[in-house]
């Protein structure tokens, strides 16, 4: 074999394996997407949405209270995160900006992310659940929300960064305070980015299950009290599925098949404005 | 054409953190609707100085001024000025462009809300005349609420300048404001810069020797960190005192 030959040769099996490994990497993600939807489909009716469960083993019911429970546990993991998330990745761009304590800050955000999510659950659990004595749905938006602040909190500090240091100059110089700079303009140059990095910090705790477990735990019943147990569409997806009956595997098929199209929605949402603000 | 003074520099020496003597002793006095220009090579100090007139070093720690600028009968490098009327009596344009992200309406009406103009009629009105001043108004009549990023770079500049005007400050600093544009919407920044002079206090920091003899009635060569040489710009241009500025002048370095 000449050199070129070998060099060739290699090409092609470098570029075979590659190709093989997409292949094999997309061909469960198919799988898995194709399997919700087929049998979420099947088991999607109006029931699902407007009742709640039926006693074990009867056939029937829905599941009214899991998704309302999802959608406060959510909501409320949204309204305590973001707003720490944003102002912390404030602090660290603007107001700390190039100091050590940025840094240190930054990194320990970073391994907060990777930080397994059943974990923070377990840290709730201990800090809030034990002294206060029950489950309760606000410790699970209280341990959602502990997930959340971290990647808000980077993707508001990248965001801030990239605006041009002279646009902040440019305000400064018509006598603008700091806090109306940052507010005014920096803000709004930089509102798409941070938007995005929300949308997508929900889209990661909306399917989260985990923390929810030893948290907010699960609730047969409709409740929209915050201070007892509270439903999830993810907990009880999990409860259903290791369940003995058909109708709660249907049930769990349908609820992932909702679940998933939510995250999609949020991400596909997310990369809409990022192409939009590119596009402007 | 040597009216009064706007503005006086007496014995300024500044220093960037960390100690770093960056302007050396340096005393000069702009006039009253006139243009002055700052000169010389890079890194001589033409921008830090400009950057002290508005108090702009401000913004990092550990800058320090020595020394005295009088400006409307007080010194402004004393601790007790309030930067902020300072700062919309002294407006700034800067080399690139720096339109803010709203609209072109909004990025004029910033300065003027911040000063408590807060009524639409008299915004509105206020705005039209700062674009006009500016030479922008035909340009923009028909799109105030389009975004300013719509606009072209020289565009983008004298909406900038449109922006420092609306405030009516008494002088108005020029950080290079050409260098990032094309030599047609130079022309019409130099051409504006001249019919501004009757209103406002003109000081320009500029690369383009060109330009300073162009538009300028006084320069200022600096090398350094010193002011090796101050006067009217035609007798700069053509008669200077100092060796340093005829090789500068000439072309010898820089």
């Amino acid at each position: 074999m000449t050199r070129e030959q070998l060099r060739k040769t290699e090409g092609v099996i470098a570029m075979s394996l590659s190709t093989l490994a997409a292949l094999i990497g997309l061909f469960w993600l198919v799988f898995i997407l194709g399997d919700v939807l087929v049998h979420g489909i099947k088991a999607l009716n109006l029931s699902l949405f407007i009742n709640d469960p039926a006693p074990a083993g009867v056939e029937g019911g829905g599941l009214r209270n899991a998704f309302i429970g999802q959608l406060m546990i959510t909501i409320f993991a949204t309204l305590i995160g973001v707003p720490v998330g944003v102002l912390g990745g404030t602090f660290l761009a603007e107001y700390a900006r190039g100091r050590k304590i940025a840094r240190i800050i930054s990194v320990l955000s970073d391994i907060m992310v990777s930080v397994p999510s059943i974990v923070i659950g377990t840290f709730i659990y201990a800090i809030l659940v034990r002294q206060i004595g029950h489950f309760s749905g606000w410790a699970g938006a209280i341990a959602l929300s502990i997930i959340m602040i971290p990647v808000v909190l980077r993707t508001t500090e990248d965001m801030l960064t990239l605006v041009p240091w002279t646009l902040r100059e440019a305000a400064f110089a018509l006598g603008a305070p700091y806090y109306k700079v940052i507010i005014q303009i920096v803000y709004r140059g930089a509102a798409t980015g941070i938007l995005t990095g929300i949308l997508l910090s929900i889209a990661r705790v909306a399917g989260e299950t985990a923390p929810l477990l030893f948290t907010s735990f699960n609730n047969s019943f409709f409740s929209t009290n915050m201070n007892g147990p509270i439903s999830s569409l993810t907990v009880t997806i999990f409860q259903y599925a290791m369940g003995p009956y058909d109708d709660w595997h249907a049930q769990a098929w349908a609820a992932s098949l909702m679940i998933t199209i939510f995250i999609l929605f949020l991400t596909l949402l997310g990369r809409f404005i990022i192409k939009w603000r590119y596009k402007g | 054409m040597s009216g009064d003074i706007e503005i006086e520099i007496r014995g300024l020496n500044f220093y960037y953190a960390g100690n770093v003597h960056a302007l050396k002793g340096i005393s000069l006095s702009a006039y009253k609707n006139a243009v002055t220009a700052l000169i010389g090579p890079s890194g001589c100090g033409k921008t830090t100085l400009l950057r002290c007139f508005n108090r702009m070093h401000d913004l990092y720690p550990k800058n320090k001024y020595e020394g005295e600028i009088i400006f409307q009968d007080r010194n402004i490098l004393s601790s007790d000025i309030d930067l902020i009327t300072l700062r919309s009596s002294i407006g700034m344009v800067f080399q690139k462009p720096t339109p803010f992200p709203m609209t072109i309406y909004d990025n004029i009406a910033y300065g003027l809300k911040l000063k408590g103009v807060k009524k639409r009629p008299e915004l509105s009105e206020r705005v039209e005349r700062a674009l006009k001043h500016a030479a922008l108004w035909d340009e923009v009549k028909d799109k105030l609420n389009a975004s300013a990023y719509d606009l072209s770079g020289g565009q983008q500049q004298r909406l900038v300048i449109a922006r420092a005007l609306a405030v009516e400050p008494e002088v108005l600093l020029f950080d290079e404001p050409t260098s990032a544009l094309d030599p047609i919407s130079t022309g019409k920044i130099e051409e504006l810069l001249i019919n501004l002079k009757k209103d406002v206090t003109i000081i320009i920091v500029t690369h383009n020797m060109q330009q300073a003899a162009r538009i300028s009635d006084w320069t200022g060569f600096l090398m350094l960190g010193e002011l090796i040489e101050f006067g009217r710009t035609d007798k700069i241009f053509t008669a200077p005192s100092e060796k340093l500025t005829e090789e500068y002048i000439t072309g010898r370095f820089g």
